[in-house]
């Protein structure tokens, strides 16, 4: 009966759809659960502590109803229907993300041949959205900080593209699942394994750092900027326009750290299980993964301060393209002699 | 359709006749902008993110202090003084009162001078501590503020223990230092002096914020984004500083060794063994380093204080009304933002004739025009941060 309605394309479509619906704000509420806390482990405070009982683990929900609450206030001389769109884009290349990463062998909304390319490309759109926000708020401080995140994304765009690239040579597709089952494979049907984080240590640094510029995080959250652009192209938005940029940031934070787990660090495989074990510890895997990651992230959050726009280029420009394409033509040179 | 080699010739050579219109922006950073401690403005005229002038903007915050001194009578003054830098109120009352006693010619007690001297460098500890975790904020980084404010709370905790208030203690009387539980007080006999343990608690409190030094040094000193976005920006020369009138840190940044504690003898500074900490360069990184330096000496000298601080009385014989002889002076201190004086001209009755007040900020920011031309937007932010300036103290 279920097996009948699950083959229906539509139905099983509408499934999937809620699925990556309901994954989303679960993924922004832990990781930013996560940020909370864990900052506040970094800084001897407590964080939240009261809301929902213990831990304070209601705090976010409570923040979101709040948002909910509050007024929607559109600048009087913004561009009303930009103004109004560029959340929801933000949020939506966000959404995006999710159908390509795979959970579990064959549990993927859908398996793209081009599937890492489709991710990284996919996420570019929330930049978008964000120079859409900075350009339609009528707000100087948003406009500098809309054009400051073009600036970012064309820089960081390729170092991202690039660092994967090496990856992309060894697994020798581009589909998130091969690169899963490469890893697994790779030396041989039942072998230890590899994860690619071994072979391409320089590649998963520079993704790491270039996934971090394109969150707009810390040290790179110039578009953001609190102490200089007040809150950069969020300044004009209230309520729960605001809520979606929110939601996206931590969303995008899971989803590209989950893309960063499955190409190097090996996605939801673990040595030592069968394929039907992976079925159901898969997703366990890889969100542990996903959660040292994440927890990266927010360590560099609360660690470092952020970098001068000029700075940021000549990071990109100057260090990450020109590493990411010796490391490119030396995993060439190197699967070539393997 | 294909092009020609002549044609593409031509087309490379046809110019856009038509002018893009690029013109500036007046960015208004403040009054209500988060890095501008208070209610400072600046019209910044930038270009992208280059900017090519900046005015300060001042006065939202004018309270009128030196007009009503002149209604007031000399006790009542220092409830309104030590709200005019509020980061460090204490250090406020010092200038003004040794005014007023130097023209009543007054001996003040030696254990009210060292108390003083404690309590000013406490205030200090406190300013700097506030300066030097909120300026790693301002650039982004969250984390030193915690740290930093921790060990503050715990100084100001100590301040509230001998004076009643964090902020603004109102604790400097004229010839000595209001005794503990009040003049008019059942107890007065028996709580006259400091309480009970506080000298080793501030000790302790010394030795943490030595640590938090060491910390803040680690966290701060150590980060490489940090040294890039600090050293070499905004660097005054000294000759520049000295035009501008600019004093204190951020004059010593420069690499001018000019500490008025050590110039002046409004405390018994000269009995302590302490430095005057400078800088190399003169730019944002330099006025860090050299507060975080100025915290340690201070701990160093409050140490001292603690070992030799002598036994007596709090309070010289002064009469029940306080009557300032005529006559008129100038008493200037170094506080933590900088140079601060009092220019007391009295006429003989219960309150000032006029009372000038030279604040230190004021001066400090008047550098700022010079100072920002030119630069990027983001380094306004870690320029203007780096003066540590407070708008009380720039408006009065």
């Amino acid at each position: 009966m279920i097996a009948d309605l699950l083959s229906n394309f539509w139905v099983l479509l509408a499934v999937k759809v809620l699925i990556v619906a309901a994954l989303i704000p679960v993924a922004g509420l832990v990781v930013g659960f996560a940020e909370l806390k864990l900052s506040a482990k970094m800084q001897s405070r407590v964080g939240p502590y009261f809301a929902g009982g213990r831990w304070g683990w209601a705090q976010l929900l409570a923040d979101g109803i709040k948002f909910f609450q509050k007024e929607d206030i559109v600048p009087e001389n913004a561009d009303r229907p930009v103004f109004k769109i560029a959340p929801a884009l933000v949020l939506m290349g966000a959404v995006a993300l999710w159908v390509v990463i795979p959970w579990g062998p064959g549990l993927v909304f859908r398996d793209l041949d081009v599937g890492i390319f489709y991710a990284l490309a996919i996420s570019s759109i929330s930049t978008i959205g964000v120079l859409m926000a900075g350009w339609a708020s009528a707000n100087k401080y948003s406009l500098i900080g809309g054009l400051r995140a073009a600036g970012q994304l064309i820089a960081y765009e390729l170092p991202l593209v690039l660092a994967v690239v090496g990856v992309v040579i060894m697994a020798g597709t581009m589909s998130l699942e091969g690169i899963v089952r490469a890893q697994a494979g790779w030396f041989g049907e039942g072998g230890p394994g590899l994860p690619f984080v071994i072979p391409q240590f320089v590649g998963f640094v520079i993704f790491m750092i270039a996934a971090l510029a394109e969150l707009t995080r810390i040290p790179f959250d110039m578009p953001i900027a609190e102490s200089e652009l007040v809150m950069g192209y969020l300044t004009e938005y209230s309520g729960f326009r605001f809520l979606f940029f929110f939601l996206a940031e931590f969303s995008n934070m899971f989803a590209l750290s989950a893309i960063a787990a499955t190409a190097f660090l090996g996605g939801y495989w673990m040595p030592g299980l069968t394929e039907s074990q992976l079925t159901f510890a898969g997703p366990l895997i890889l969100v542990a993964k996903v959660m040292v990651l994440v927890f990266l992230m927010i360590w560099f959050r609360w660690t470092f301060p952020r970098l001068r726009e000029d700075q940021l280029q000549t990071l990109a420009w100057k260090w990450l393209i020109p590493i990411a394409l010796v490391n490119i033509v030396a995993t060439g040179i190197l699967k070539v002699v393997i | 359709m294909s092009i020609d080699h002549d044609t593409l010739r031509h087309l490379s050579e046809v110019s856009v006749a038509v002018e893009l219109e690029t013109p500036e922006m007046t960015l208004n950073i403040g009054p209500q902008h988060p890095s501008t401690h208070g209610v400072l403005r600046l019209v910044a005229k930038v270009d992208g993110e280059r900017c090519y002038d900046v005015q300060p903007v001042i006065g939202y915050m004018h309270r009128g202090y030196e007009k009503l001194s002149e209604v007031r009578t000399y006790p009542q003054i220092t409830t309104i003084i030590n709200r005019i830098d509020w980061v460090s109120g204490y250090a406020n009352e010092i200038p003004f009162i040794v005014a007023a006693e130097r023209l009543m010619e007054l001996e003040v007690p030696e254990r009210a001078q060292y108390i003083r001297l404690i309590l000013t460098e406490m205030a200090r500890i406190a300013s700097h501590l506030v300066f030097n975790a909120s300026y790693p904020l301002e650039l982004g980084a969250a984390t030193p503020l915690f740290f930093a404010l921790r060990e503050r709370e715990r100084v100001l905790d100590l301040l509230e223990g001998v004076t009643g208030g964090r902020f603004h203690p109102n604790f400097n009387r004229i010839g000595g230092v209001k005794p503990a539980y009040g003049a008019g007080s059942q107890t007065r006999k028996l709580a006259q002096d400091l309480p009970k343990g506080f000298l080793a608690e501030t000790r302790q409190a010394m030795d943490r914020v030595l640590e938090v030094c060491d910390e803040l040094e680690d966290l701060v000193a150590g980060n490489e984004i940090i040294l890039a976005r600090t050293k070499g920006i905004g660097t005054i020369p000294p000759e520049v500083a000295a035009a501008y009138g600019v004093s204190g840190p951020n004059l010593r940044a420069s690499g001018v060794r000019f500490d008025l504690r050590k110039v002046e003898d409004y405390l018994p500074y000269d009995r302590f063994d302490w430095e005057v900490p400078v800088g190399e360069n003169g730019d944002c990184w330099d006025r860090w380093w050299v507060r975080l330096q100025e915290i340690r000496q201070s701990a160093k000298i409050i140490q001292q204080a603690i070992d030799s601080i002598p036994s007596g009385p709090l309070q010289a014989k002064v009469p029940k009304v306080i009557k300032v002889p005529k006559g008129e002076t100038y008493v200037r201190a170094e506080n933590p933002k900088g140079e601060m004086g009092y220019y007391l001209i009295s006429e003989g009755g219960l309150g000032p004739y006029r009372l000038k007040i030279r604040s230190a900020s004021f001066s400090n920011i008047s550098i700022l025009p010079w100072l920002l031309e030119g630069v990027l937007v983001p380094d306004i932010i870690a320029i203007m941060g780096s003066l540590d300036f407070v708008l009380g103290d720039v408006d009065r």
